[in-house]
């Protein structure tokens, strides 16, 4: 009986780990063999990356400039918000927390649609890489504000400001020299977080995108519809060499930032 | 029920030696505590007994004859408080009480009348269909007690069920489970790091360091014959006085006071409360700071031996700090015992 | 400056990009559903049109199967993960957390590995075994994606678990299913309402996976999209999205509400 009972949840966690794991194992291998179909027999090759690198190497630079750039407009428009929401505790703030964090409850198509119907028409706008970037943003500046806004909460903001401003330190001032300072471990987790999910964003950036303009997801979804196999292996593997340490340091940072806030 | 617990002693993976082998035998109705400073040992001899760890082979524990050293934790039929109290949210106060009757299968009706019973004695009678969140620490302490007594175990342990509240709750608390043990007559294993909660409470007190019992005894035994070193610091505050033995003479750097027998290579350790300021007195000191508590002064004293002493003076007035004071030590205060490693 | 308005300042990019880009769009899509010689009586066509109705309703029991698969998975391995130190557990917890950032596509991908034409199973089974464009690949699918959210919920919950209430119920006389019904279920059940919820809602919304496998089921998302793309028809694809995003954003303020709750009460 003691035996079963342990066994059982051994087997289901040994079960989910194939499930997830199979499957990554077998495009690492498809991306790498000379021929999927004949197997392994058939020799170990860089050839199909190579491949990708010429026919995608555009879409994995602008990927990165896109969570970057993104990086950069959540930084500016998340910290000093968070802050803000952290120094007003009430139901306004509440509310708006809630209202910025629609993008994480309505799925990425909807908000995509809802973009295109108002700025669709603004051609300059809708065929630049900035429409993404809007779409981006949108998406993970939840992520952001939530991540500082969690450290923020748990440190005693108000007696550091009090003590600051007793010092003579202006709003500004304290803002750089111990709101910035205090937030730290949450504005890192919330960096990450902002770009391993911008670059792997497609839901709103299949929507958003142009022909000339194609990230990393993009360009994903049309070589798994339009190469052969060990191409689409190739890229994947591409991705997963990108979007694994960028999971493994958020996971980190959250796990870090997250001690403070207990 | 009379418990006996023989060559008890748990290491846990990696090594490390939680307890040495331990030998215990309580007598039905006794309490007895388990004191030490934390790490001692003290709550892991306990979740042996309570069937939670399972000690090092060669272990036996015994209730009433019956060997229970292989029978797992819910089949054990003891009953435990402990140190969070864990009652379960879920459930009311009623539910929590009845809980180990449920488990027993017994008849609903016969589960209520012993719930309200248990809840009766608990003075719990206002709060029996509360939830567990509604209530005050004092409050949850008795009905986890109440939880804990309601199947009527064979022994009841508690493991520090006084720490999770507060310093003026504490004491009251302290007398009241004193008292509610007593008239449950239940054999009880109480751990614990507070000596004043272990004498309140316990018939026997087992002082426990580095994984041993050092000595075991009534609180009287312990505070006036203590056995080592370790246990004259951990009941009573005994200081030791560091000097020079020759014989039945202790040189220190004030004066030589006399023991009452020779004591070569041992250790001398006295209380405050034994420590007299007295114009005749064999030794001098100087008196460093001086601090009133109502009932008594606190006074500091350098000079007498390494580090300061500390004596507990009642009057109406005190020496004054800088003050050069000669005291006295009755020699039959004199705590005269074997010098260990134990600190 | 003083501090309200320095406050002030600092809410302003962020409300302004917020308006721009989130509250007007929003409402133009409201109000778009809302502009087919239907009217507003489009909403009631969803539930009158078979097509509609149909990619609804399997839509929700698609979502509402993996989520009662991914909680019973997740659950078991989450508890057995937070129980037991062994060697080799966090590399477990590696693999289990790792589809956390892949992309609908990139699940679609693997789904079509495991159970596609040149897949996995079909290649060690004899005959045919070609699911991942069926309702079973679309499963096995935001099951992949579902499993992660769902297990770093557990076990957060689970760590926070007093384990003086198991031992509680063991001296108590308590044998250890009734422990799991009794104390573990009860003090889990926030976070797994939470983290059913957020499942429910993903594989609701989730267009990437859908897309990838090509399936030959409709589900909300593709119906969304086709409608967009293909037939231009504006006014349904704008009112399947707001239905869409009603749907899953009340889950998503059920799941808070439940996991503020459990915070409130673990301390």
């Amino acid at each position: 009986m003691k035996s079963v009972t342990k066994s059982i949840p051994l087997i289901v966690t040994l079960l989910a780990c194939a499930f997830l794991l199979i499957p990554i194992i077998q495009s690492v291998l498809a991306g790498l063999t000379v021929n999927y179909f004949r197997g392994l027999s058939s020799g170990l090759t860089l050839k199909w990356v190579g491949q990708v690198w010429e026919l995608y190497s555009g879409s994995i630079f602008l990927s990165i400039w896109l969570a970057l750039a993104c990086l950069v407009v959540t930084l500016i428009l998340g910290v000093p918000a968070a802050y803000a929401l952290a120094r007003n505790p009430g139901r306004a703030s509440r509310i708006l927390e809630e209202f910025i964090s629609l993008p994480l409850a309505i799925p990425g198509l909807a908000l995509a649609l809802a973009l295109l119907q108002l700025y669709g028409t603004l051609q300059g706008f809708r065929t630049s890489w900035s429409f993404i970037l809007v779409g981006h943003v949108l998406y993970t500046l939840p992520f952001m504000v939530r991540s500082v806004l969690s450290v923020l909460a748990a440190i005693d903001l108000k007696s550091l400001e009090e003590g600051a401003a007793s010092l003579g330190a202006g709003p500004a001032r304290r803002f750089f020299d111990i709101v910035v300072p205090n937030a730290l471990p949450g504005i890192l987790a919330g960096a990450l977080t902002v770009v391993t999910l911008s670059i792997g964003e497609f839901n709103l950036t299949w929507m958003l995108h142009t022909p000339y303009l194609k990230t990393l997801p993009v360009g994903l979804a049309d070589s798994y519809a339009s190469m052969r196999l060990e191409v689409a292996s190739a890229y994947t593997l591409v991705f997963f060499v990108m979007i694994v340490p960028l999971l493994i340091a958020m996971q980190w940072a959250s796990a870090r930032a997250q001690r403070i806030v207990q | 029920m009379t418990l006996t617990l023989t060559n008890i002693a748990k290491t846990f993976p990696g090594g490390t030696k939680a307890l040495l082998p331990t030998d215990l035998e309580i007598s039905k109705g006794e309490i007895v505590s388990l004191l030490g400073p934390s790490g001692c040992g003290k709550s892991t001899l306990l979740r042996i007994i309570a069937g939670l760890e399972t000690p090092d082979a060669g272990a036996k524990i015994v209730f009433d004859g019956e060997d229970v050293t292989h029978q797992s934790v819910e089949t054990r039929k003891i009953g435990m408080v402990f140190q969070s109290y864990a009652l379960f949210p879920n459930m009311s106060v009623r539910g929590n009480i009845g809980y180990g009757l449920k488990m027993q299968r017994l008849p609903r009706a016969e589960i209520d009348s012993r719930v309200n019973e248990v809840i009766a004695l608990c003075r719990l009678d206002a709060y029996a269909d509360r939830s567990i969140t509604a209530l005050s620490g004092g409050q949850r302490q008795r009905v986890a007690l109440a939880r804990a007594m309601a199947p009527r175990p064979r022994v009841l342990l508690l493991d520090e069920p006084l720490s999770a509240l507060d310093a003026a709750l504490r004491g009251q608390l302290r007398d009241e489970l004193a008292l509610l043990l007593r008239q449950f007559g239940i054999t009880a294993i109480f751990v614990t790091h507070d000596q004043d909660e272990a004498m309140a409470i316990a018939d026997r007190v087992a002082v426990m360091s580095q994984g041993e019992v050092a000595q075991i005894g009534t609180p009287e035994v312990l505070y006036r014959n203590p056995a080592t070193g370790f246990v004259a610091r951990f009941v009573g505050d005994a200081m030791p006085l560091e000097g020079r033995i020759e014989a039945d003479r202790l040189h220190l750097r004030g004066g030589v006071l006399a023991l009452p027998k020779p004591a070569d290579g041992s250790e001398v350790l006295v209380r405050a409360e034994d420590i007299r300021i007295d114009p005749e007195g064999p030794v001098s000191a100087r008196v460093e700071t001086v601090t009133f508590l109502g009932t008594h002064y606190r006074i500091a004293l350098g000079g007498l031996a390494e580090g300061p002493l500390f004596a507990l003076h009642t009057g109406l007035s005190a020496p004054k700090p800088g003050e050069d004071v000669r005291l006295s030590i009755a020699s039959e205060a004199l705590l005269i015992l074997p010098r260990g490693l134990a600190a | 400056m003083n501090q309200r308005h320095f406050i002030l300042l600092c809410l302003l990019p962020l409300a302004i990009f917020t308006l721009a880009f989130l509250a007007i769009p929003l409402g133009r899509l409201i109000l778009a559903s809302g502009e087919s010689d239907a009217g507003w009586g489009i909403y009631l066509q969803i539930l009158q049109t078979p097509r509609y109705l149909s990619t609804l309703v399997q839509t929700v029991v698609v979502s509402l199967a993996v989520t009662v698969a991914a909680l019973a998975i997740s659950t078991t391995a989450g508890l057995f993960l937070v129980r037991n130190r062994f060697r080799g557990r966090n590399v477990l917890l590696s693999i289990l957390t790792l589809p956390l950032a892949f992309p609908g596509v990139v699940v679609g991908f693997m789904i079509i590995l495991l159970g596609g034409r040149q897949g996995l199973v079909n290649q060690i089974l004899p005959g045919h075994w070609v699911f991942a464009y069926s309702i079973i690949g679309l499963f096995l699918g935001y099951l992949y994606f579902s499993i992660p959210r769902v297990l770093l919920t557990v076990m957060a919950a689970a760590e926070k678990i007093d384990p003086a209430l198991e031992e509680a119920a063991q001296t108590l006389g308590a044998p250890p299913w009734r422990v799991i019904i009794d104390v573990l279920l009860p003090a889990l059940s926030p976070a797994l309402i939470a983290a059913g919820a957020i499942a429910f809602a993903t594989a609701m919304g989730a267009f990437g996976t859908a897309f990838t496998l090509a399936t030959d089921i409709d589900v909300l998302p593709m119906v969304i999209y086709t409608e967009f793309t293909l037939s231009a028809n504006i006014a349904m694809a704008s009112a399947l999205s707001v239905v869409l995003g009603v749907v899953t954003w009340a889950m998503l303020l059920i799941a808070r509400s439940f996991s503020g709750e459990a915070v409130a009460a673990g301390g």
